[in-house]
């Protein structure tokens, strides 16, 4: 079970005792597989629907891919959480507490910016080994911890502006962050002189009036979308070419089993619950910095919306399996079916029931694909 | 297997049947609204059946659109989103300015016409290049009911503020214990949306605050739980209500002398008159020469007839 996560395994040449499986069987058949499928359906959908709508202009391009960035980021942390057997229901409490933890250190108690994001992650990582600590050591639910640490952050995001500032969002953060040296790591933008010169050439458009009159409308990739695909491609390799990685499905597929062969079940599952801390951390760190401001309700439902990527992504629910690749193409699915819907003209209140249904297909193709791999009826 | 294909073509056809449905009134302006409001807040349900009306009798095609659990940041996607699409107008509200105005200037500067409705203030509207501001002003209409409750004898109060998370709904509360000349101090409490959680809040705090003076609510996600807890506690008609906004319950209660006075900010008008606006400016180019006030009204048991039979869909 352990090593289900990396395809079929190495099969070693020549044994009788194992059975020849085709190359093309092999190199389809991976926990990503439905993730995959689902991603080309999804475009090939959204192209004959809604191809001249300003879907897949520049502008229409990154508003999906920076939604399906954000989905990603929480994703990610969620996908290794759960592959190691475990839940974290506070991840939008979190985001919504982190953004509102560096708006009151910088704005309120006026200290630089990048003190306050690095407080805030120190925090965040802390509530998420506390989380960790708690459901180790006590042996109950993930899901009944963490359910609690859903209200008690939640509750403090709105308690704490409330009492200090007698407002519940608090703007100020970018006039804070002005010249600030890590802020721009969460909120800038990259490669601005490609869009420029994308801009100048006429392959984008451009502001027609206005101060910016002239500049391209898309003028850099948000650091949020680096974000995302530095925490994929990290969390993969970890995922599938380190000791730790294998270890991550050892505590999901049997902790017991695990124990017995020397695995540190325990410290794997808090590692992880801080990682996925860190994750939603990154979130909220990144919507701070480009909006320039936090609210008490930022990040609502975010939990299930990463939990719902990462069961479209592949990821057994019980742990033990799963793929990260699978997580992020589940995102990508998530966020461009949202903000697709209404590029096509579909009433805004529909997109739950496709939602529903494009979940139950992944579940129900994850699953036929699972029972391949694995060999179980 | 062979049942999982035959599913997944039949929702393909009904998709299909649901895409063609929705994009086949394509001809003319298009214009998309963005609101502010969760799926569970149901006052804005008379907004869209104004965008809708306004939209059918203009001849042009309009567009709902809101973040599903109201978070704003949400809300900044869809607003880039709609830009993306390239609409001839948009309809938005300005419920923080720090997180929408970078989209709602970037739409302007991208050559689309924006008009503010609902949330901000005339101010910020100009500020983010909207053609017009068309809503109520929240401070001003609290602070109006502030004055007329302390004409009535009220010294202190409770606001039921359901949405805790917008500014607005604060400042109605400011406004009203301005008007009142009382600090608001912990008379404000976040009920959240839940209609028993609500309902159970207030009873709570008038249990706790027997003396309590009056009751403000902010629409009808709050009025309609504290209508069913003051009359559990035998309150009703005995304190003084005043509610925002109208809706079924609300003008029943005012009816029955539950509630004092609802103040209408008449939605309608907010969602109705840019479309109308816009339209005329786009064909035309005829803009009026300033924002549209749609609120503060005040509706009390006198002449409710027409507004009881409108409540909660033109009212």
């Amino acid at each position: 079970m352990s090593d289900a996560g990396q395809g079929a395994g190495a099969v070693p040449a020549k044994d009788e005792r194992v059975k020849e499986i085709s190359g093309l069987r092999k190199a389809l058949i991976r926990p990503e597989l439905g993730a995959i499928v689902g991603t080309i359906a999804v475009f090939i959908f959204f192209f004959a629907f809604a191809a001249d709508s300003g879907m897949f202009n520049a502008q229409g391009i990154l508003n999906w891919s920076t939604v399906s960035a954000q989905f990603m980021i929480i994703a990610v942390g969620a996908c290794m959480l759960m592959i190691a057997g475990e839940f974290d229901l506070s991840v939008g409490s979190m985001i919504g507490f982190a953004g509102m933890s560096i708006a009151l250190v910088s704005v309120t108690l006026q200290w630089p910016v990048w003190i306050a994001i690095l407080l805030t992650f120190a925090l965040c990582i802390a509530i998420g080994a506390l989380n960790g600590f708690i459901v180790v050591r006590t042996g109950l639910p993930s899901f009944i911890v963490t359910l609690a640490f859903l209200f008690i952050l939640r509750g403090f995001t709105i308690f704490f502006p409330q009492l200090i500032e007698r407002q519940t969002i608090i703007g100020g953060i970018d006039d804070a962050a002005e010249g600030d040296w890590l802020a721009p790591v969460f909120g800038g933008k990259v490669g601005g002189w490609i869009f420029d010169w994308l801009g100048s050439i006429g392959a984008i458009g451009v502001f027609e009036r206005g101060t910016r009159a002239g500049e391209p409308i898309v003028d850099g990739i948000p650091m949020l979308i680096i974000w995302a695909l530095a925490l994929v491609a990290v969390a993969h390799v970890i995922l599938t070419r380190t000791q730790f990685g294998n270890w991550v499905f050892a505590a999901g597929g049997d902790a017991q089993a695990a124990r017995y062969v020397g695995v540190p079940v325990n410290r794997v599952k808090i590692l992880m619950f801080m990682f996925t801390a860190f994750c939603a951390c990154v979130f909220a760190t990144c919507q701070v910095m480009e909006f320039g401001s936090a609210g008490a309700d930022r990040g609502l439902l975010k939990e299930f919306e990463a939990i719902i990527a990462v069961v479209i992504g592949g990821a057994l629910l019980t742990g033990g399996y799963g793929s990260v690749i699978g997580a992020a193409l589940g995102a990508l699915i998530f966020g461009v079916v949202q903000q697709g819907l209404f590029f096509a003209g579909v009433e805004s209140s529909l997109f739950r029931v496709f939602l529903g249904v494009i979940l139950l297909f992944a579940v129900i193709l994850n699953t036929y694909i699972r029972r391949i791999i694995t060999g179980e009826r | 297997m062979n049942a999982f294909l035959k599913t997944m073509a039949v929702t393909a056809v009904a998709a299909t049947a649901l895409l063609g449905a929705t994009s086949a009134q394509a001809d003319g302006e298009r214009y998309v609204l963005v609101s502010h409001a969760p799926d569970s807040d149901s006052w804005w349900n008379t907004i869209k059946n104004g965008l809708a009306l306004a939209g059918e009798q203009m001849g042009v095609t309009v567009e709902y659109r809101n973040p599903p659990t109201g978070d704003l940041a949400d809300m900044a996607r869809i607003i880039e989103q709609a830009a993306a699409s390239g609409p001839d107008g948009i309809i938005t509200t300005l419920a923080d300015p720090d997180v929408l105005s970078g989209p709602i200037r970037a739409a302007v500067d991208s050559g689309i016409d924006v008009i503010i409705i609902n949330s901000g203030t005339p101010e910020q509207a100009r500020e983010v290049g909207a053609l017009m501001y068309v809503g109520q002003p929240e401070y001003d209409a609290g602070y109006a009911a502030g004055l007329r409750a302390a004409g009535d004898g009220v010294s202190s109060f409770l606001c039921v503020n359901h949405y805790i998370s917008s500014p607005s709904s604060t400042e109605r509360c400011q406004g009203f214990a301005d008007g009142l000349g009382v600090d608001l101090g912990n008379q404000m409490i976040d009920s959240g949306q839940d209609p028993s959680e609500i309902q159970n809040r207030v009873m709570a705090y008038l249990n706790a605050n027997p003396d309590t003076d009056a009751v403000l609510t902010l629409g009808p996600t709050s009025a309609d739980p504290t209508i069913l807890a003051l009359e559990q506690m035998g309150l009703a008609g005995d304190i003084y209500f005043g509610t925002f906004d109208l809706g079924d319950n609300i003008v029943q209660a005012i009816r029955d002398g539950v509630i004092q006075w609802g103040i209408d900010q008449q939605p309608y008008l907010q969602a109705y008159l840019p479309v109308v606006v816009m339209t005329n400016y786009h064909r035309f180019g005829v803009l009026p020469g300033n924002n549209i006030n749609s609120g503060p009204g005040f509706v009390t048991a006198d002449g409710l007839e027409m507004v009881e039979q409108f409540a909660g869909e033109y009212r």
